[in-house]
């Protein structure tokens, strides 16, 4: 009788399983087992155990793209979180004009990456681009944005930041909504300057959204993919190539099953190592708040 | 000199007044309570002292310094806020130095205060609690001991009793009297709630409609009530305000006839009475229950409220004027009944067309 009770219960949750598994778990083991052969997209391949791994420990390229990932997401994760901040705390008041202000700082949410790495390429384009004719103005060489080693990072950021900008924006404006306006007139009486206001009240008071968007950041940029593909494919000499286009490039381009999908669990564990490490540092910082 | 003086303060938002042309003196240390219904202009005045909100005309001066135009936290006044508004990642300790801190008090001072104010509030042991580990009573606590480490001088307590249980709310009422005796400086509490302002109060200012309605100690209020605002305001359950007109005679006191026919003998001067109709006004303890025919007038039961050491008698009049009379604890009264009131006009009030009151004189 029990036994039969405990079968139907599954009942009602089998539909939500079945597509789980289907389209979760069955893929996840499937790219582990795939990482440990030699396979290409048309026809069985070989089991290689550790084969990919060994091979892309020793691959420069896919070394140099880790790098350009890690990069890349270390300049855009600060100046995007702290550009969300700011712009939520000027905008975060009951006024017409910061309504305004907010959907279009937002818009740009909406737009695919194309659109955005389209704009960004008249932007960016040395000769006839926006910054290059203001460089042109001034009386200087204009620079080749897309093309030089040195700054083709910083300007696929700065195309990310713009892009991503208005959701962060929206949980940290979510968040100061949160805080009681009473705590600011407390505040007031206790005759505290808007800095400190800003950092024993504000900010403290934000801190679950401000991880949040952290953790959400980081794990998104780890996989930056499309706009380093649309605006430079990776150049120059792999100067932008990052994960993701990497494992891209290996299972599209090359056809490497196997070698691509190997790449994408190592990612994926970095990923989840980082993620963990953000949470167990700032639920740290929180037993040390509740300590003092 | 008076702690507190307010001036002519007027307060308008766009279109809307709330407050007009408000004046107030309060003497050192006294205890006053602001007492009106919502919308009266009550907590806008508390938020303009502390300077929460701005006002549009007027002054405000304490210990003879104008504050209307300093930011809130350089003006002397301390605020316990409806919802306490505690910092949630701040200790309790935190809480109460935050200001001190910005203020520039010395540490050691600053332990020594809270120490101090600790102890009063026997929250010692909650020191290095957050607030959000502690129930509504002690938080309130901590809301009054981050107001008393500042040693201000006024406070401002803005329905601090609201968001307690009944329990609680009679102990805290109790506490609030101890402290004001502890601390030296003058009190401001804002309320709807008429037993807090009666228990607590020094003087009651009572506010409606933008304006001061009457201030005066808590039993002058009850016992002289400037106007029929007041009159009805003040006291449970409200004053009866009967129709009535003033009979000629050569009585020194006024002699009016309610609507039902029904004489009463006050003892109202004549000569302050002004002419055109008038309101009698009669609390539950002046009309007596009486057989029917043995009283003033004769009356209908409608509803009767049973509070265990009296009872309530809601009954109309033959011209349907409402009217509530008391009677005893074990009342046999039965709802629809007809009733005789025996109707005291000693102590009743007589209220003009202006809605001005007129009193009894007292008794020789």
């Amino acid at each position: 009788m029990n036994g039969a009770r405990d079968w139907r219960g599954l009942l009602f949750v089998a539909p939500f399983l079945s597509l789980y598994s289907l389209i979760l778990i069955f893929p996840l083991f499937r790219g582990v087992w795939l990482s440990l052969n030699r396979v290409d997209l048309f026809g069985d391949g070989h089991f290689v155990g550790a084969g990919n791994y060994v091979r892309l420990a020793h691959d420069p390229v896919f070394g140099t793209s880790l790098v350009n990932t890690f990069e890349v997401t270390l300049m855009i994760v600060p100046v995007l979180t702290m550009l969300a901040l700011l712009l939520a705390l000027a905008l975060n008041n009951a006024g017409k004009g910061a309504a305004l202000l907010r959907g279009i700082f937002f818009s740009s949410a909406v737009l695919s990456v194309t659109i955005v790495t389209l704009i960004w390429r008249f932007v960016l384009a040395p000769d006839s681009g926006l910054i290059g004719e203001l460089w042109k103005s001034l009386g200087w060489e204009p620079l080749a944005f897309l093309s030089a080693p040195g700054l083709v990072l910083p300007a696929i950021a700065v195309t990310t930041i713009w892009w991503s900008v208005g959701l962060p924006m929206l949980l940290f404006l979510a968040g100061l909504q949160q805080i009681p306006g009473d705590m600011y007139e407390a505040a007031a009486l206790d005759d505290s300057s808007r800095w400190t206001t800003f950092w024993r009240i504000t900010l403290p008071s934000l801190r679950r959204t401000l991880v949040l968007v952290v953790m959400l950041q980081t794990a998104a940029q780890l996989q930056l993919f499309g706009q380093a593909q649309l605006l430079t494919a990776g150049g120059p000499s792999g100067g932008s190539r990052t994960a993701v286009l990497f494992l891209f490039e290996t299972a599209f381009g090359r056809w490497e099953l196997g070698y691509a999908s190997a790449a994408a669990e190592i990612l994926f564990l970095i990923i989840l190592a980082v993620t963990f490490l953000q949470y167990w540092s700032t639920a740290r910082g929180a037993e040390g708040g509740d300590a003092r | 000199m008076p702690s507190l003086e307010i001036r002519d303060v007027s307060k308008a938002y766009g279109a809307t007044p709330v407050l007009d042309r408000i004046s107030l003196a309060m003497e050192a240390r006294e205890f006053i309570a602001f007492l009106g219904p919502s919308g009266s202009g009550k907590s806008t005045l508390l938020r303009i002292i502390a300077g929460l909100e701005t006002l549009d005309e007027g002054e405000v001066r304490l210990d003879g310094e104008r504050i209307d135009g300093l930011p809130p936290g350089r003006r002397g006044v301390a605020m316990v806020f409806q919802h306490y508004a505690l910092y949630p990642h701040m200790s309790v300790r935190e809480n109460m130095a935050f200001g001190l801190r910005n203020a520039g008090v010395p540490k050691a001072e600053i332990e020594a205060r809270i120490a101090e104010a600790a102890r009063i509030l026997e929250i010692e042991s909650q020191l290095d609690k957050k607030p959000g580990q502690m129930s509504g009573g002690q938080r309130q606590r901590v809301a009054i001991g981050r107001a008393i480490v500042k040693q201000p001088k006024l406070f401002l307590l803005d329905e601090p009793l609201s968001n307690l249980d009944a329990a609680l709310r009679m102990r805290t009422r109790i506490e609030l009297a101890q402290l004001r005796r502890r601390v030296d400086a003058a009190l401001i509490m804002v309320t709807h709630d008429q037993a807090e302002a009666m228990t607590l109060a020094d003087r009651i200012v009572v506010m409606n409609d933008r304006r001061i309605q009457q201030v005066g100690a808590p039993m002058e209020i009850y016992a002289r009530p400037a106007n029929t605002f007041v009159a009805r305001f003040v006291g449970s359950p409200a004053m009866t305000l009967a129709p009535a007109t003033l009979l000629d005679g050569e009585g020194r006191f006024a002699r009016v006839r309610l609507g039902c026919g029904a004489e009463v003998e006050t003892r109202v001067k004549r000569s302050a009475v002004p002419n055109g109709p008038l309101q009698v006004g009669l609390r539950p303890e002046m009309a007596a229950v009486a057989p029917p025919g043995g009283g003033t007038a004769d009356a209908e039961v409608v509803l009767l409220e049973r509070l265990g050491e009296r009872t309530l008698v809601y009954a109309r009049l033959s011209d349907g004027q409402e009217i509530i009379a008391e009677d005893k604890g074990d009342s046999k009264l039965r709802v629809g009944e007809t009733i005789g009131l025996r109707i005291d006009g000693a102590a009743a009030h007589l209220f003009g067309p202006d809605g001005v009151g007129h009193h009894a004189e007292p008794a020789e």
